[in-house]
């Protein structure tokens, strides 16, 4: 994985005594909290109901034993012993106190870490594939490129006050497993259909929200060494041109809807064609330097599928469930990648305890060359273990309550902190996804129905990505009561789609029922083999909008 | 003003307190954690000079985010926000009742009552 | 309203005044509209520079950039970055003279704006007085390096890598 450099670490070092003077100078009121907010923000630092929270970046979402055992301190010091994954890998800590933060950012310099850009209107930190690097679908790790542009979106002095925040992500995979579809700008690593070389497809106006919208494509082809010139050139568009009337029209999704995709791309070109690349962008030796960083650890030379793994699968039925719900092709024979769900039945989606991340870090450094992986899905990975050493994990994992068999299940819900945090909230949304997580606990009834992606937000900006789940869950406020609003037929891979509404919002108590509603349509017309999502693509939303009103009308009358 | 909104009564005056974040309540001489400490104001007039005493602890950058909060008095002597939301605050996360004030002041969520 | 410049607060030298009032200042700041009127009265040696939103295209504040000596952007909030990326384009366009930030940036903003091609900022004195001097300076040294090339900063980490790596003998 990446190692700063001098020039990195003496970097993030400056950023911490400019954040400690900024907080000083807040105190001392030279610095309003108008004038404040931007910039803790920009150090990741929000204002939640009971605390400050501070948001910690884990680039591209890979992390290290030694990392996760400090975030395991930070816990442990600072906070309640414990940590919440969200959905743009990044971690949060919900029990901050201000005067703290200097110090704890401190403490993730010393391992490399930084909270800069994780909030704020700004270029945020750049997410990628979960699997990058050991996907056998990839075209290309992605992370070197997301690494590129993490250094040069940090502290960029032209970006850092944009209309609004500015997400990007990335993937090098078939698959699209980093939901760049619905990403201020996604990239997708591609060869070019006539000379082969590798270059990027460049979608623009993905996002969620409350004007929830599907990316477009604005460069079908870029070429390596243009990256950053085209990067700059988007950026100054919409910086110059993004609404600032009204922040819930001021993402470049607006923009893009309002002039639409021709002369967006027109706009960009045309700025684009006034730049010099090779001005802009990092060298070829630097590029290679970044990318050596992310060379494949040393793998033993191993048969795929070996006599011992199959022997402990046949054996232990409940090991050969986990295995195969939670692991992932490994593009190296004998390996696997592996997710650590932090979806434990009645948890709070996310969740983890400084000793489950000591733990996590251990095993990662016994199994896995010390290297963990952080997923959209609020997962962990650990991404490079041998099939011959999963037994031995799984039962270590076990013991630690961290082997849930439901990756991608229907119990493997997304849940953003709702109001049980959230000073935006208009609901709880935790509550919900642990009530959901209760009535379909049962590992065979989660096999049955197969992979189904539930995604719950705690009001409409949609942290819980709720618009893109095959099932989503809104939490409003409806008279002075939690009222819950479902989405059918979202989806956040390749097939990216907006659910839509099935019916009147409902109260918290009503939701599992009316999931099960939505079960039963499933499970009831399925063809052969055919996911949920797939069922509903081919069914259309309206026996599962039948359904789902029944109960409610009967309610009503 | 004559055409400023009524403040729905009682009320008591909540923020977050800058240095730590943790939520605040005004007890008149200054700052509480604790939500029976709080200052409560029982008509328009009260409420006017709460809402000032906010805006001028801002102002000191004691606080932020200082508003009204109106609640019902029936717990005991525990003010207890009338909207879901500000319960929540008061009390601390649903989901972990062994953080947050609940857990910290004994008796608070027994008075308080948990959301119905 | 105070001035700054990356060597401290110190006397602006130009004068706001209508076009038709400028004669006799050697250095005067007219409206955008005023200009044609400014340039075709201006005496030799008189320094003429326009005040523009933040919302001029760069286009049409080119035709104007060679003849004006300074052009100062207008920041209604400092939370408001446009004024970054004109001065980018302005200066890209060959803008030689000076550019001046009008409005309540904050000193965290300062070392950014330089980095964007001003030369200068003009801020309303209560900013000026709740963030002193000391403030702005403070700001243009605390990073040593930045990751951007082609910003006018000191070194960027990206060319002193490569500095690195050419002088790798030594
Ligand atoms: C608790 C404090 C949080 C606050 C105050 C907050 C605030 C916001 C706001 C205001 C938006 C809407 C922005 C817009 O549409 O322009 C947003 C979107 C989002 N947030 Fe959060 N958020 C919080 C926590 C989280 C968490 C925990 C996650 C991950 C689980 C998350 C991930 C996201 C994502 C993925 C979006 C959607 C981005 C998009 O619109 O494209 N946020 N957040
Ligand atoms: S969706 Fe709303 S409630 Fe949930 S974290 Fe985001 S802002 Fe908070």
């Amino acid at each position: 994985m990446y190692r700063y450099d001098e020039f990195d670490a003496a970097f993030v070092r400056d950023r911490v005594a400019q954040f400690s003077a900024q907080v000083q100078r807040r105190l001392a009121g030279a610095l309003t909290e108008d004038e404040f907010k931007p910039l803790r923000l920009q150090n990741g630092v929000y204002l939640q109901l009971h605390a400050y929270m501070l948001r910690i970046a884990i680039p591209y979402g890979t992390l290290s034993a030694r990392q996760l055992r400090q975030l395991a301190l930070i816990g442990e010091r600072f906070d309640r012993s414990y940590g919440h994954f969200t959905t743009r890998q990044n971690l949060q800590f919900n029990w901050i106190q201000l005067k703290d933060v200097p110090e704890i950012l401190s403490l993730l310099a010393d391992v490399e870490m930084h909270a800069i850009q994780t909030s704020g209107n700004c270029i945020r930190n750049v997410t990628a594939d979960q699997f990058a690097g050991v996907a056998a679908d990839e075209i290309e790790d992605p992370r070197p490129v997301a690494e590129l542009i993490r250094q040069w979106s940090t502290a960029h002095p032209e970006f850092s006050f944009l209309p609004r925040k500015f997400k990007i992500a990335v993937t090098g995979a078939a698959e699209d497993r980093a939901a760049v579809a619905v990403h201020d700008i996604g990239l997708r690593i591609v060869r070019h259909p006539e000379t082969g070389e590798t270059g990027y497809a460049v979608l623009v106006g993905g996002g969620l929200g409350r004007t929830p919208m599907v990316g477009k494509w604005v460069r079908e082809f870029l070429p390596k060494p243009h990256l950053l010139a085209y990067l700059e050139a988007l950026m100054r568009v919409y910086n110059a041109e993004g609404r600032r009337d009204n922040k819930y029209k001021a993402r470049v999704k607006i923009l893009v809807h309002e002039i639409g995709i021709e002369a967006f791309r027109a706009r960009v070109e045309a700025e684009f064609a006034r730049l010099d690349p090779s001005r802009i962008q990092a060298d070829a030796e630097e590029v290679a330097r970044i990318a050596r960083y992310f060379a494949a650890p040393a793998y033993a030379d191993l048969p795929d599928n070996p006599p011992a793994f199959r022997r402990a699968r046949a054996a232990n039925p409940e090991f050969d469930r986990w295995a195969a719900q939670n692991g992932f092709p490994h593009k190296v024979p004998g390996y696997q990648a592996v997710t650590l769900s932090l979806k434990g039945i009645g948890e709070a989606p996310g969740d983890i305890s400084s000793a489950g991340m000591r733990l996590v870090a251990d095993l990662a450094d016994r199994y896995s060359f010390g290297e963990i992986r952080v997923t959209h899905a609020q997962n962990l990975v650990l991404p490079d273990v041998r099939q011959d050493e999963l037994f031995d994990l799984w039962q270590a994992l076990a013991a630690g309550g961290l082997a849930t068999a439901n990756a991608g299940l229907i119990t493997d819900i997304i849940a953003c902190p709702g109001l049980d945090y959230c000073a935006l909230a208009t609901a709880r949304s935790i509550p919900i996804a642990q009530a959901l997580a209760r009535r379909f606990a049962s590992p065979e009834r989660q096999q049955e129905i197969g992979p189904l992606a539930i995604k719950i937000s705690g009001c409409i900006n949609a942290c819980g990505h709720h618009h893109v789940g095959h099932i989503g869950i809104l939490g409003l406020e409806k008279r002075g009561e939690e009222s819950y609003q479902i989405t059918l037929g979202g989806d956040a891979g390749n097939a990216s789609a907006i659910g839509e509404i099935l019916g009147p919002g409902l109260g918290a108590e009503d939701v599992p029922d009316a999931i099960e509603r939505l079960v039963a349509v499933y499970l009831a017309h399925r063809q052969p083999g055919e996911l949920f999502v797939e069922s509903v693509r081919r069914l259309g939303i309206e026996p599962f909008k039948t359904a789902f009103n029944a109960e409610i009308h009967h309610d009503a009358a | 003003m004559s055409t400023a909104k009524l403040q729905p009564l009682p009320a008591i005056l909540i923020a977050n307190d800058l240095l730590t974040g943790d939520t605040v309540f005004f007890a008149g001489n200054g700052w509480t954690r604790h939500p029976g400490e709080a200052l409560m104001a029982e008509d328009q007039a009260a409420s006017l000079r709460l809402g000032e005493a906010g805006q001028e602890a801002m102002r000191l950058n004691q606080v932020v985010d200082a508003y009204l909060v109106d609640v019902d008095l029936s717990a005991g002597g525990i003010p207890v926000p009338r909207h879901f939301r500000e319960r929540f605050r008061l009390l601390g996360p649903t989901i972990r009742p062994d953080l947050g004030k609940q857990a910290e002041f004994p008796g608070l969520a027994a008075q308080a009552g948990r959301t119905r | 309203m105070t001035l700054l410049d990356r060597h401290g607060f110190r006397p602006d030298p130009f004068r706001r005044l209508p076009a038709s009032e400028i004669a006799g200042h050697p250095a005067v700041i007219v409206p955008l509209a005023d200009v044609q009127a400014g340039l075709l009265v201006r005496a030799s040696g008189q320094r003429i520079g326009i005040d523009i939103a933040n919302t001029l295209p760069a286009e049409d504040a080119v035709p104007l950039a060679n003849q004006v000596d300074l052009i100062a952007i207008a920041f209604p909030g400092f939370a408001d970055g446009r004024g970054f990326t004109l001065a980018r384009r302005l200066r890209r366009n060959g803008f030689r003279g000076i550019l001046r930030a009008v409005g309540p940036l904050i000193p965290d903003q300062f070392a950014y704006a330089m980095a964007c091609g001003f030369d200068e900022v003009e801020l309303p004195d209560a900013v000026a007085t709740r963030q002193g001097e000391a403030a702005w300076l403070a700001d243009l040294a605390i990073y040593s390096t930045s990751y951007q090339r082609d910003y006018a900063r000191g070194q960027n980490i990206l060319d002193a890598r490569r500095e690195a790596r050419q002088g790798g003998g030594a």
